[in-house]
Parts: C-alpha cells; sequence; structure tokens
C-alpha cells in the first residue's frame, strides 16, 4: 500500500523533516484528525490503513499552503489525495453520491463546486 | 491583440459578470479574446495524482489548440487557471503524463506544454500595465477602500503558478490603485474560503470566511474583490456578516464606463 501512495503521488515522505510547518499553515487543522506533518510522518511509517479511515481526507482543503511552506518539498496534500484515491478506486467507495450532491444543491452554488467535490469525492 | 480565451462552465452561469465584464473591459483595453470551439470542463480542480491522465485531457486540448492558432491562452476563473496552468507545466516537465496525453489524443503535432498561459489579471499587468489601464479609467472609484481576497489557486503552489508573490501578492492592490480606489492590506488575503467543503459542511465554509471577513473589516476594508466564482460564493452565502464582495472586472468595467453599455 506504502507503494501505491508514493506512485500515485509521487511524494517522498522520507524528505520531511518534521518541521511542522505544514501543519502550521493548515486551515483545515481542526477538521482533520491527522494533521499534516502527522499524515507525512503515518505515510512513511506504513499506517496507511488508519489514515484511509480518518475523515481528514475528505475535509483537507486542496489550498496547497502546506506544499507552499514546506521547506523540503514534501507536498503533503498530494499525500492526501493519494489516500483518497486509495480509498475511492475500491468498489463502492465513493464518498458521494449523485443523489447525496442532489440533496445538497443551493440554488446558488456554482458549477465549479460541483463538479470539484465529484472530482474529489467520487470515482 | 488576440489571444485564445477559455471562460470554463462556471462562467456561463452562476459566475456570468466575471465574464461580461471582463470581455467588456477587454475591448476598451484593446484586447480580444477569442473562445476555441467546443471547450470543455477544466475538472475544477488539478489532478495531483500522477497516474491520472483523463483528468488532464481537457486542459491539453485547449491548450494546443491555442498553440494551433499561435495565441497565448487568457483564463479568468481562479479554478480554470490553476489547472490549465498546471497541466500545462505538467506536459514541459513530466515527461511520463506528457508521453501517455500525447499517445491518447493523437494530436497532428505533439504537444509538450509550449502555450503560455496568463491570467487575465497578468494581461493587465504585463501585456496592458497598470500604468496605461489608470490612463483609460474614466469613473474612478475614488475613496473606495476595497480588500484585494486572492484566496488559494491563483498563488499556490508559487514556483508552478509563477502568478506573484505567494505570501506576500500586489496584483490585486496595484489592480484597486488603478482604477482609482484604495487597497486594503489585510492578513488573510491568502488564506482559503473553505473551498468545495462547502458541499458536505457549510459551516466549514463560515468558520473560514468570517475569520477572512472578520480580518479584513479590521483593516477598514468597505468590499472585497476576488477572481473566483466559488470564493465569491462562500464568501458571499456563508459570511455570517460579511462585507459586499465583487467581481474584480464588474469594477473595471465600471471605471472605464462600459458597464451600463454592456448589459
Ligand atoms: S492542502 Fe490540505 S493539508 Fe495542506 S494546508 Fe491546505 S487544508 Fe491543510
Ligand atoms: S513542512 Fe515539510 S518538512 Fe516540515 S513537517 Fe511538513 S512535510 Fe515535513
Amino acid at each position: 500500500m506504502m507503494e501505491t501512495i508514493r506512485r500515485i503521488s509521487g511524494v517522498n515522505p522520507r524528505k520531511c523533516m518534521k518541521c511542522g510547518k505544514c501543519t502550521a499553515s493548515c486551515p483545515a487543522y481542526d477538521e482533520m484528525e491527522f494533521h499534516p506533518h502527522q499524515f507525512v510522518d503515518m505515510v512513511e511509517t506504513g499506517r496507511i490503513e488508519e489514515l484511509m479511515q480518518s475523515k481528514g481526507i475528505y475535509t483537507c482543503l486542496s489550498c496547497f499552503a502546506c506544499v507552499e511552506r514546506c521547506p523540503r518539498s514534501v507536498e503533503p496534500a498530494k499525500l492526501i489525495e493519494a489516500v483518497r484515491l486509495a480509498v475511492l478506486r475500491q468498489q463502492n467507495e465513493n464518498h458521494l453520491t449523485a443523489n447525496d450532491i442532489a440533496e445538497k444543491l443551493d440554488p446558488e452554488l456554482p458549477q465549479q463546486a460541483i463538479t470539484s467535490a465529484f472530482r474529489k469525492y467520487r470515482k | 491583440m488576440t489571444y485564445s480565451y477559455f471562460p470554463g462552465c462556471t462562467l456561463r452561469t452562476k459566475g456570468k459578470e466575471l465574464d461580461q465584464w471582463g470581455r467588456a473591459a477587454a475591448e476598451v483595453l484593446g484586447f480580444a479574446l477569442e473562445e476555441p470551439e467546443n471547450w470543455q470542463c477544466c475538472g475544477a480542480v488539478y489532478p495531483m495524482a500522477k497516474d491520472e491522465i483523463a483528468t488532464r485531457l481537457s486542459s491539453v486540448r485547449v491548450l494546443a489548440d491555442a498553440k494551433a492558432q499561435g495565441r497565448e491562452l487568457v483564463t479568468l476563473c481562479s479554478a480554470c487557471h490553476h489547472v490549465i496552468k498546471r497541466v500545462n507545466g505538467d506536459m514541459q516537465r513530466d515527461a511520463d503524463i506528457c508521453d501517455k496525453v500525447n499517445r491518447y489524443l493523437k494530436l497532428d503535432t505533439p504537444y509538450a506544454g509550449e502555450t503560455n498561459v496568463l491570467h487575465y489579471l497578468e494581461v493587465l499587468r504585463d501585456r496592458i500595465g497598470f500604468d496605461a489601464l489608470k490612463e483609460k479609467v474614466v469613473h474612478p472609484l475614488t475613496g473606495v477602500k476595497i480588500g484585494a481576497y486572492y484566496g488559494c489557486l491563483l498563488l499556490r503552489p508559487g514556483k508552478e503558478m509563477g502568478f506573484d508573490n505567494p505570501e506576500n501578492p500586489r496584483i490585486l492592490e496595484d489592480f484597486i490603485r488603478a482604477i482609482g480606489a484604495e487597497p486594503v492590506i489585510y492578513a488573510r488575503r491568502n488564506e482559503c474560503c473553505g473551498g468545495y467543503c462547502t458541499l458536505e459542511n457549510k459551516s466549514y465554509a463560515t468558520k473560514q470566511v468570517d475569520k477572512i471577513m472578520d480580518n479584513a473589516k479590521a483593516q477598514g476594508a468597505q468590499m472585497l474583490i476576488t477572481a473566483c466564482p466559488l470564493c465569491m460564493y462562500n464568501l458571499k452565502e456563508n459570511a455570517t456578516n460579511g462585507l459586499d464582495v465583487k467581481y474584480f472586472t464588474e469594477l473595471l468595467a465600471q471605471a472605464l464606463g462600459v458597464k451600463e453599455e454592456a448589459k
């Protein structure tokens, strides 16, 4: 599994020097049970299953603050995306279905939000 | 000057004003925006996974079309810009992605990231020039205190977007000065609005935009401007007690005196 995550993301978690800058920058801090620096560490040590079960893979905002500020170019957001994809690519593991989305539609919501959510939450 | 122009889906529907006023202003400023035929949605989020090819194809199609026309490609929506610019970077730098995309598309001439991608604001800064823009302003927005809201997608990752200093940008502030108004600098102007997470949880977005609004208000902003329809939605619909928010193109058209005629 670790290899799959590394292949999808193209990220080498061993480059991380555990400085915590990514976590300090993360606007999703309160919504992610594993903060970006922990996420990187858990990929490195092979705790992928726990990450796959975590809700943080859906609450990461893909804001790229962690990517921008990491002094080692680790790109934590890419690891989060890769773990989410590892879940979604399994059968029947969509996080949101078309019906869920229909329920949540607000007339003002731009197409961009719906397309993004489809791309991020289902395969 | 004629540019290829990718409006994207949202500018056809909920984000019409961003497009409409951008086109009206372009006419006054003397550049033409030509849409390629049959463009498709960019997908709204950049595919970070290296093994995803299908989600990169619509961007490459429009990039290759601009190359065939011999034109630069202009975008206006922050999300489209982010996706197309980064996919173009993949085509330049990632041999594996470039190879797979080309094999899939079977274009007459292979595409390897030759097209230059510009955001509309970059056209104003780098092609027109803010000084020249200022000279064309007929209704300056004198005395209006405007906070620039950048969000994430235009700026980050700075190395790939090459748009402005990602930690201390100034392009929107320079724009605000050019249309005669007063920019208000506030720390959270490049913090995330909550993005697509509003779909599952509006209160999550509310938490993000309230911090942004409180910060902008404390610094004295009377309104915010943005280039992103999803930021617009979150700032307008999810803020508890927010400021007015406008697309930067609307203020541009107003300053250039074309806002009424264009309706
Ligand atoms: S991309 Fe995700 S993990 Fe990184 S700073 Fe933004 S919200 Fe946090
Ligand atoms: S900022 Fe980079 S180096 Fe520092 S903890 Fe995060 S991933 Fe590791």
